[in-house]
């Protein structure tokens, strides 16, 4: 039965949750792992309590794109440490993409991925399986095995499918399953030797240029293909102006495209790669000032249906060479939240009720998952944060086995404050 | 602390450029001289570092620093650890470890230099970061121009090749605009991307040989990098040199005293015909010859500490 000790209790914050239409003065009342009760001044003497007075009280953030490293390469992180590096970030879960070594294309690794992620992750973990066996691209891996162990969606997520006939077999078949297909759109062809944007920076660099066009051709496949066959897809860390606009008209037809963008590439854009340091080497590569202002557009009209961060750790070892050698990517768990209240909520782009859903409704609408909401019965996922508390990054401090950020010394107004996971807090802010 | 070295033109201005070549100058006529070694830089010790193949750049460097008398060490990519698997940071620390008191590197990563530049105290000399610049390439070809013409301001210069795969236009643009010039750039389109415009509003494209040449005061001609452009280029010479190629009958459109240059190694019948690279307007020779009168003023002048603000980092862009 239950204990009411174990209940814990959030005092007085602003309770934002868009999926019920609600922002309002409230308390929370968490119970076994479930939101017990939401509403003003709520009795329960013996539960725990948590002041959020001054605080926002969101369902969890959910972060659609992370790369957890494990198996394989845990030198770079684990599912432990990142999920630790989620928390600190203000997500109560997030989906694993499937490259890790070896590749998540079959139950077993799911299992493992999952098992690992209930004993050591503070927060939830759902899998991304593969979309081709090895992400090799040449057969489909076993994604309806993949399914019934507990991937969420389905990606080649680093090792996009170049073969459309591939791709349009795993829309068709995901599909059946109701999963939705996230793709990493990148014509290899067209980005081959690339390091950044293709742009007057990169040749004052003398870098090889990545053009907006092999991101856009493959979006543009990609809606043909989910139009086709009525797949749910879902472009990853969209970039460009053209992607967005795009994705905006496929919206407008009525297709079941969404997308999402990155803090790195809505905050930063390919004139701020500084001597040649590789925490600016990412995929997509920091885009134009045109194709930021063109995300910012989109995360404020709709057209951007979720933020989500592109973790990609690296350890220093990896970053610390030449710009041509460094690898793809940059941590970014811990630094999602400042990002977007400085550029979206601040700049007074947009509100709070946008962001929670951009974080947190949508996400889950798109892994299909039965949280992003404070309905009473829900997962007790939570995420508190301040939208006003001055704080700056140390990347030292971090809780990623990385440190690959651009974002180090950065000093912010708002961030998370406490992350709550089935009820329990796994993370709080330092005082 | 600021940092000694020289990393790039682009950092530097025309006021800092100018002692350079007026210190080149003064080491011009010691080439033709017998007994060309002086003790400048007795007692320096030079590492020359190459990461990738060079004759004329590798000897000129070594023949500057002997004959300013300072000792040189030079390891290229064979034969040392960077077979072993070390990193280039790991490598260079070392080196720097023995305390030599300038690096001189040529290597195939842009920015490789200045990447090294943030963590080592050492000077280092760019002698060419992949398709990014080569600084005292840029120096020696002013200072060649400037045999032959009064100034630099005011010139018209062609130059013609592959363009987006070469470091000598890009530390040619930085100088050449710095000082005044007109620079006219030309090649095929792929060799010739719309973002070269930005350098300076004194930079123009074409995609016509005889537009660009057509009342030129220099025509730089470059060497067409096969090694770069992977299978998407139809490696025959004669389809190049049909339209890109310079040929002597060209040379007509250009002003009477036009001269003829290239940063070598040349490929003639490809992008130069061979009595245009042996024409007597050609200073070719004059350019090889003037590297090393250029290479020993930098030296000098860095290693005896007039150098110093050349390895500033990168400026942003947005000019």
């Amino acid at each position: 039965m239950s204990d009411p000790s174990q209940d814990l209790l959030i005092r007085n914050g602003r309770v934002i949750a868009p999926s019920q239409g609600m922002d309002t003065q409230a308390d929370v009342l968490l119970r076994e792992g479930r939101i017990a009760a939401i509403g003003p001044n709520l009795a329960a003497p013996q539960a725990q309590r948590l002041d959020a007075s001054g605080r926002i009280v969101a369902p969890g953030f959910i972060d659609l794109h992370t790369h957890l490293r494990e198996p394989g390469r845990e030198h770079a992180e684990t599912i432990e440490s990142g999920g630790r590096a989620a928390a600190a970030g203000g997500f109560t879960s997030v989906l694993a993409m499937p490259n890790t070594r070896p590749v998540n294309d079959n139950a077993a690794v799911t299992h493992f991925i999952i098992q690992t992620a209930r004993q050591q992750s503070p927060v939830n973990v759902f899998p991304v399986g593969a979309i081709s066996e090895g992400s090799r691209g040449e057969q489909l891996a076993a994604i309806g095995e993949m399914r019934e162990a507990g991937i969420v969606a389905i990606s080649d997520d680093g090792m996009p499918v170049m073969n459309s006939g591939l791709m349009r077999r795993a829309m068709s078949y995901a599909s059946g399953f109701g999963l939705t297909v996230i793709d990493h759109c990148e014509d290899l062809d067209l980005s081959a030797g690339g390091l950044m944007h293709d742009g007057y920076t990169a040749v004052r660099y003398g870098l090889g240029g990545i053009s907006s066009t092999s991101e856009e051709v493959m979006v543009a496949r990609n809606i043909l293909l989910a139009a086709e066959t009525g797949a749910k897809f879902h472009v990853a860390h969209l970039s460009t102006a053209g992607s967005v606009e795009m994705v905006r008209e496929a919206k407008r037809r009525g297709l079941p495209i969404t997308c999402e963008v990155t803090p790195h590439h809505f905050t930063l854009i390919d004139e701020d790669v500084t001597n040649y340091d590789g925490n600016y080497k990412m995929k997509p590569p920091l885009r134009s000032r045109k194709d930021r202002e063109a995300l910012l557009q989109g995360l404020a009209d709709g057209t951007a249906d979720a933020i989500a961060s592109d973790h990609a750790p690296h350890p220093g070892s990896e970053k610390m060479q030449e710009f041509e050698m460094a690898p793809f990517g940059i941590i970014g768990l811990e630094t999602a939240l400042g990002l977007a209240l400085e550029r979206l909520v601040h700049s007074g782009l947009i509100g709070l009720t946008r962001l929670v859903e951009l974080f947190s409704v949508n996400p889950a609408r798109i892994a299909g998952l039965d949280r992003g909401t404070l309905k009473v019965g829900a997962a007790a996922d939570i995420t508190i944060f301040d939208p006003e508390r001055r704080w700056t990054y140390d990347v030292n401090q971090t809780q990623s086995r990385s440190r690959n950020t651009p974002f180090h010394g950065h000093s912010f107004r708002g961030g998370p404050v406490t992350t709550i996971v089935a009820g329990k807090v796994v993370w709080q802010v330092e005082k | 602390m600021q940092k000694r070295g020289l990393l790039g033109i682009e950092p530097l201005t025309a006021a800092e450029i100018q002692p350079i070549l007026d210190r080149a100058r003064f080491y011009q006529p010691l080439q033709a001289r017998t007994g060309k070694k002086l003790d400048t830089l007795r007692g320096k010790m030079i590492i020359h570092l190459f990461y990738e193949s060079s004759t004329r750049t590798r000897t000129s460097f070594e023949i500057a620093a002997k004959r300013l008398g300072a000792d040189t060490v030079t390891i290229t990519a064979k034969g040392s650890s960077v077979d072993k698997g070390e990193s280039l940071l790991d490598t260079l620390n070392t080196l720097a470890a023995m305390r030599p008191d300038a690096i001189v590197m040529r290597h195939s990563a842009s920015g490789a230099p200045h990447f090294l530049a943030r963590y080592l105290e050492t000077p280092i000399i760019n002698a060419g970061d992949g398709t990014h610049e080569h600084p005292t390439q840029a120096l020696l070809d002013a200072l060649t121009i400037l045999d032959h013409k009064p100034s630099l301001a005011g010139l018209r210069v062609a130059i013609i090749g592959d363009i987006v795969h070469s470091r000598v236009v890009r530390s040619n643009l930085y100088l050449l605009t710095k000082f005044g010039a007109h620079v006219v750039l030309c090649g095929p389109p792929p060799m010739l991307p719309r973002e070269f415009e930005c350098y300076s509003p004194n930079v123009t494209r074409t995609f016509r040989i005889e537009e660009a040449i057509t009342d030129a005061d220099v025509i730089m001609m470059l060497r067409v990098q096969l090694e770069r452009h992977g299978t998407f280029l139809d490696s025959s010479a004669n389809e190049y040199f049909r339209s890109y190629g310079l040929r002597l009958e060209h040379l007509q459109a250009a002003r009477p005293d036009a001269i003829v240059m290239h940063p070598g190694p040349i490929n003639r019948g490809r992008e130069i015909g061979s009595e245009v690279a042996d024409f007597p307007r050609s200073v070719i020779l004059n350019q090889v010859e003037n590297g090393v009168a250029v290479r020993m003023a930098v030296l000098d002048l860095l290693l005896t500490g007039s150098l110093s603000r050349a390895t500033e980092e990168l400026p942003k862009a947005g000019t």
